[in-house]
């Protein structure tokens, strides 16, 4: 079994984000790169499946120079091999752009699975593994919390307000997994070792058939008119509950404001 | 006036709110149509949609649309995008919503964005991004704008529409019939409102201490007619199930009220909840950083401070 993960390098979780002031892109300068923490979850439930159906597990990313850092993350952990897509003529895709480039890179390579992390820290959009599916015209089995491959056939539940869904599909498909999915293992020395060895394919946009014309801030679907950022908030009122009548208080600060 | 498509949100053939704010949003931007797919749209359901504003009701109701997951939505939305040209599409910002919204974006070759907070007349989209720190404005440039709007960003306000029920039929393509919805599993929620959708939120973090600390939480929450939500620390403990967290890693709320227990205020969860209208805080910290968005917040055990607080609505509400 083929399966193929895409991770994506965002800045720090813990870190505060902001945008470039001169083109309103994401700064991915002004904050260590990391692995998208639900990419993480990706990684290990592909190689979970990859250990239990002999298969193999490939990373893709898209992203600067740096983005390679995350690959290695992701093979140290245990995959196979990788795949980077680099240009700076990426720079600036919308997630209409990521996925057409996305999908150039993983059509005709024969991946029975390509799993993601249900959305990103930095953009949260979520919206990138299902473009994918509707550009390969391959089943969506999106947001699952549990995956069971039997043969051909893959079954996940589908997390969602109420509960989950039971889904099914056949492969090919693209999954994105939610966080409740499993515990990412964390990479070991030998892996570590091991991943500076594994291969890493460095592609341009050129290399994996992307017209040009498609990708980039100045091919985006659509675009930052302007941005600020918010002040502090004021500061509100903050009492001690020396008298032991904090629970009053509140009701009356609630009723005040006709909460309650 | 331009039409406006609205996807009506349902559940088991109740419309849910945020459709009544997305079609009052509609209004301002045009002429709303709501768009129905799959089957059960009953009169009451209609007359809701009429209430709110829809002129038109467009009905795709065959019942292998509701057998797929997310693609059939997408693609009866591409279909009236062809052949009536909207001035804009509006979908609840959700899971399934985002997804319909992403895959018509590329079928239809428009622009999306996601998690909008209001749109105005010259569908300029306002978005809270970063956890609530930076507000971004935008626009689609490219196509018909897609655009998913956040539950509770518009108060619905009745304005009675013709709700006039329009027939769509869709072949779905063999695409968008792979994925297959076998089962439904719907978890006991104990007759609370949802999450996303409430108007008030009470969450319990790691000052909770325990499962059996969450009985105090939802106690409250029951006497304000609020959802319950649980910092990553609480889920991650088991204290609480994974689908209640909030946080950049779990659902993003934006009630009217939201009432943080017990939760220091890491931005792992303030990136769920900073747009929330008024925020109360009790901790027993008073350095916790979550005491930095507090409208009223109270430095005490919450073990004290809750139940008192939950008799004193009762008292003043019975």
């Amino acid at each position: 079994m083929k399966i193929a993960v895409c991770v994506k390098q965002v800045p720090d979780t813990w870190a505060e984000k902001k945008l470039r002031s001169d083109d309103s892109t994401l700064d991915r300068e002004s904050a260590d790169g990391v692995m998208n923490e639900l990419d993480e979850y990706a990684v290990e439930e592909a190689l979970q499946i990859a250990e239990a159906n002999s298969g193999e597990v490939t990373i893709v990313t898209m992203g600067p120079d740096r983005a390679a850092e995350t690959v290695r993350k992701a093979l140290s952990m245990g995959a196979d091999a990788g795949i980077h897509l680099v240009d700076d003529s990426l720079h600036g895709s919308d997630a209409i752009a990521t996925s057409y480039a996305l999908a150039k890179v993983l059509e005709g390579r024969g991946f029975d699975l390509i799993i993601f992390g249900s959305e990103s820290t930095d953009a949260r959009m979520s919206v990138v593994p299902a473009m994918v599916a509707e550009r390969l015209g391959v089943a969506q089995l999106t947001f699952a919390q549990k995956v069971t491959v039997a043969g051909s056939t893959v079954t996940v539940e589908r997390a969602t307000d109420y509960g989950y869904d039971t889904v099914e599909a056949s492969t090919p498909a693209v999954i994105s997994v939610v966080e409740k999915i499993n515990e990412p293992r964390y990479p070991s020395f030998k892996g570590i070792m091991a991943a500076k060895k594994k291969p890493v394919e460095s592609l341009g946009a050129g290399d994996a058939g992307i017209d040009g014309g498609q990708i980039g801030l100045s091919a985006a679907w659509s675009g930052v008119n302007d941005f600020a950022v918010r002040p502090p908030k004021a500061a509100g009122t903050v009492v001690t509950d020396e008298a032991g009548d904090g629970g009053v208080k509140i009701a009356e600060f609630l009723s005040a404001q006709k909460f309650i | 006036m331009a039409e406006v498509l609205v996807l009506v949100e349902q559940l088991d053939g109740s419309v849910k709110k945020v459709t009544s704010e997305l079609l009052t949003l509609a209004r301002s931007l045009g002429e709303p149509s709501a768009v129905w797919v799959g089957g059960g749209l009953d009169d009451a359901a209609a007359a809701s949609l009429a209430e709110f504003g829809a002129a038109t009701i467009y009905v795709a109701d065959s019942a292998d649309l509701s057998e797929f997951a997310v693609a059939p939505k997408a693609e009866v939305l591409a279909q009236l995008v062809a052949e009536k040209s909207p001035a804009a599409v509006l979908i609840a910002s959700n899971a399934e919503g985002k997804e319909v919204a992403g895959r018509l974006a590329v079928k239809a070759n428009s622009g999306v964005i996601t998690d909008a907070v209001a749109v105005d007349s010259g569908f300029v989209a306002t978005q809270s991004v970063f956890g609530g720190s930076t507000v971004v404005h935008s626009k689609v440039t490219k196509g018909t704008p897609i655009i998913t709007v956040r539950p509770n960003s518009v108060a619905p306000e009745a304005a009675a529409g013709a709700g006039t029920k329009v027939a769509v039929s869709v072949a779905l393509s063999d695409s968008a019939k792979k994925a297959k919805v076998t089962g439904r599993t719907v978890a006991a929620k104990g007759g609370r409102p949802e999450l996303a959708e409430a108007a008030i939120v009470v969450s319990g973090g790691r000052g909770v201490g325990a499962a059996e600390g969450f009985g105090v939480i939802e106690s409250l929450a029951d006497s304000l007619g609020a959802a319950v939500g649980a910092s990553r620390a609480a889920t991650d403990a088991g204290w609480y199930p994974h689908q209640y967290q909030v946080g950049q890693t779990g659902k993003t709320v934006s009630p009217q009220l939201y009432i943080a227990n017990g939760i220091s205020g890491a931005i792992q969860h303030r990136a769920g909840m900073q747009t929330s209208k008024t925020i109360v805080v009790v901790n027993k910290d008073a350095e916790a950083p979550m005491f930095e968005l507090a409208d009223y917040g109270v430095v005490g055990d919450l073990f004290a401070v809750v139940p008192q607080l939950t008799e004193e609505i009762k008292k003043r509400t019975s």
